[in-house]
């Protein structure tokens, strides 16, 4: 008979991740897929691909929690759902120890939790109203400027002169970045001052700790925003082996505690330095 | 692995809520038939303006807020409030304005619906402001006065003050007297200086009485939420100095320190206790009313209900104690005072978390701006969390953001505790 299983589903309006863990938390398959307009259909494909890279069934599910916009659309597998905001705690509890700032940014929003001594959340903060400083701006200029999405990591990095960019709003952005286009800037460097953006702005938010960890499918594809952040923050940042798991590693470690394990911080799984940019 | 979805948990009607809908309902068709009949004189008064003066004089009175605040609550708000901006009038501020001038441009009012025989707000003889709360409501009231050819008279007020000093309340009184005159010619009526001193007496009562309500919800369960109180300060606001406002209160008193003593709370399984600052999200009451009760969750004490408590008000000193009353308020206040005063709640209530309501065309009445909550929070150690959204227009405010915001906050307090 094989092992149960705990299983985390993110449901996020742009991505949908499923991490499939152990009872010591260890990721034993995952799967991440554009969320598309069927979020139940899509979290069922996930679920099952992540149980196969586990190497076990929906019969081995000892339990369950969901959380992101869709988490109440998982009814098939589980009602228990968390908020992003405390999936991506209980993540951060769980691997990285001390005071932390979690900058998690996603496809639609970005969040900034922090974490105290004892790994509970002492505030959080998500982005407002706006795309900026998440995902969907990055999308928006990738389709202005002509870019594919994955190219623009190698773009920024290639950069020898950013540009900078002012404006707070999407809108204005693009009129900005078509203004550079037209003198003559290039293109590598519109990219890195669109990085540079999206940082400033998700920095704005709140003052950071000392330690910082980046997580969300942005930083996930985008290696190099993270080494701009520690840059600009004077300090190294931590980026986990899975940033874009980390809400529904979260969300897992939440299914194995409902269900006895006290589940404090444990600190051989923490991240190694190796993982500092 | 199927598991069954959790019983939806209840919330406790109010029973008293009933008499309320009679007596609103009494109002609004009181003051229509003035307008329509010509019977009595209808001003027009700002939510803390001079309504006790207003109403020894003989006029009947109407409050432009109330009505802002009824088209938020029946979603009307955010369709009428580009009209407003068509003709000039920002959508960055006042909603209320924006939605109530919105509306008299498009011809219509929830009062329509809502009170069969009723065809629209009542016409005014005269407009009656203070800027104490903010000086949109003199720019709303002029807009109406030009529109309609009547006089827009009102109290300029000082504001942002620490302490309610003898100049200020002079001041303010000498122009609350000022008033009379150009009223008493338009009312046609004399200023009975008897009728006055009842009106005020009747003022406090009516303030003491709803100052009990709010406090019964200092009981662990509390027997009354914000939302409840939002709905249930609705006469404490149109019929403040009648003494049906004073019977009703009576009555709603009643019923919740029977609650009290019967140890029946307001939301089933009360866990969390939280403080409400800032204006109501009026299109999305019912849903956070709903929402909190879901996560078991009470907001048991806010600013804005609390802003209806008038001790300074003195039948023996009508002038000059309505000056006191009218600057006591909450939002004629310094940062200073308004901290102190949020401490001192949140010791008294046994509030675990503040959630501070930041409303886009509002400045006035959000007090997230200027690091009030970081400061609250060094000082008491209670969390607090700042929602942005708007009072009146919808689109300022994205629920799911909201919804997101208040379950993980919900969840930060329950790790504390
Ligand atoms: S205080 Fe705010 S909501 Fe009230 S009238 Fe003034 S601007 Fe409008």
């Amino acid at each position: 008979m094989s092992k149960p299983v705990y299983v985390g589903l993110d449901i996020g309006s742009s991505r949908t991740k499923v991490a499939v863990l152990d009872a010591d938390r260890q990721l034993l398959g995952y799967a991440i897929k554009k969320s598309g307009t069927d979020f139940s259909v899509t979290a069922g494909i996930c679920l099952d691909a992540s149980l196969e890279m586990a190497g076990a069934t929906r019969q081995d599910i000892a339990n369950a929690v969901s959380t992101g916009y869709g988490k109440s659309n998982v009814e098939f597998v589980t009602t228990e759902s968390k908020t992003e905001i405390g999936c991506l705690a209980n993540w951060g509890r769980h691997n990285v120890s001390g005071i932390i700032t979690l900058i998690d940014i996603g496809g639609q929003d970005n969040k900034i939790v922090k974490l105290d001594q004892e790994g509970r959340r002492s505030s959080f903060k998500m982005n407002r109203k706006c795309a900026a400083g998440t995902g969907a701006f990055l999308e928006e200029m990738s389709y202005r400027l002509d870019v594919p999405l994955e190219d623009m990591d190698g773009l920024a990095r290639a950069s020898k002169e950013m540009v900078k960019l002012g404006s707070y709003c999407t809108v204005f952005s693009a009129t900005e970045v078509l203004e550079n286009i037209r003198n003559g800037k290039k293109v590598t460097d519109i990219v890195k001052g669109l990085f540079y953006s999206v940082i400033k702005r998700v920095l704005e938010m709140d003052l950071p700790t000392e330690k910082v960890v980046m997580t969300g499918g942005v930083v996930a594809h985008n290696a190099y925003i993270v080494e701009m952040a520690a840059e600009m923050l004077g300090r190294p940042v931590i980026r986990p082996e899975y940033p874009q798991l980390a809400g529904a590693m979260g969300a897992a470690i939440y299914a194995i505690n409902e269900k006895g394990d006290a589940g404090s911080a444990d600190p051989n799984r923490l991240i190694s330095e190796g993982e500092l940019q | 692995m199927i598991e069954q979805s959790k019983p939806k948990l209840l919330r406790k009607t109010i029973k008293a809520g009933e008499l309320m809908n009679q007596v609103m309902s009494d109002y609004f068709y009181g003051v229509n038939e003035a307008a329509t009949t010509g019977k009595q004189k209808v001003a027009w008064c700002t939510s803390v303006g001079p309504a006790e003066l207003l109403r020894a004089l003989g006029f009947a009175v109407h409050f432009p807020e109330n009505h802002g605040a009824l088209l938020g609550a029946t979603r009307m708000a955010t369709d009428l409030i580009p009209g407003a901006n068509a003709i000039g009038y920002s959508p960055d501020i006042c909603s209320y304005l924006t939605a109530d001038i919105g509306a008299y441009l498009k011809g219509v009012t929830p009062l329509a619906k809502a009170y069969p025989g009723i065809q629209s707000v009542p016409k005014p003889d005269v407009l009656v402001y203070s800027t104490n709360q903010c000086r949109d409501v003199q720019d709303w009231f002029g807009w109406y006065s030009r529109e309609l050819g009547i006089p827009s008279i009102g109290i300029k007020s000082p504001r942002n003050l620490n302490e309610v000093g003898a100049a200020p309340i002079e001041d303010v009184s000498q122009q609350i007297q000022a008033l009379v005159p150009p009223l008493e010619a338009i009312s046609g009526n004399k200023l009975d200086l008897d009728r006055l001193r009842e009106t005020v007496a009747l003022s406090k009562e009516c303030t003491e009485l709803w100052k009990q309500v709010l406090e019964t919800a200092k009981a662990i369960p509390a027997p009354l939420t914000f939302f409840d109180g939002t709905i249930h300060m609705g006469p404490a606001v149109v019929l403040r100095g009648t003494q049906v406002a004073v019977d009703y209160y009576k009555v709603l008193l009643a019923e919740l320190q029977q609650n009290v003593r019967d140890g029946a709370g307001a939301v089933e399984g009360e866990k969390v206790r939280l403080y409400w600052d800032g204006m109501p999200v009026w299109g999305r009451l019912r849903q956070h009313s709903e929402h909190f009760l879901q996560l078991r969750t009470n907001v048991v004490a806010s600013t804005y209900c609390s802003s209806w408590i008038f001790p300074a008000f003195d039948e023996k000193d009508p002038f000059r104690s309505m000056a006191q009353a009218y600057l006591e308020l909450f939002i004629v206040r310094s940062d200073e005072y308004k901290e102190q005063y949020m401490k001192r709640m949140i010791e008294e209530f046994r509030i675990d978390g503040i959630i501070y309501h930041d409303a886009k065309t509002c400045p006035n009445n959000s007090n997230s701006r200027y690091g009030l909550p970081k400061r609250l929070e060094t000082a008491t150690g209670v969390p607090s969390l700042v929602l942005s959204g708007d009072l009146n227009d919808l689109r300022c405010i994205s629920d799911e953001q909201t919804k997101t915001n208040i379950e993980a906050f919900i969840e930060q307090i329950e790790e504390g505790k």
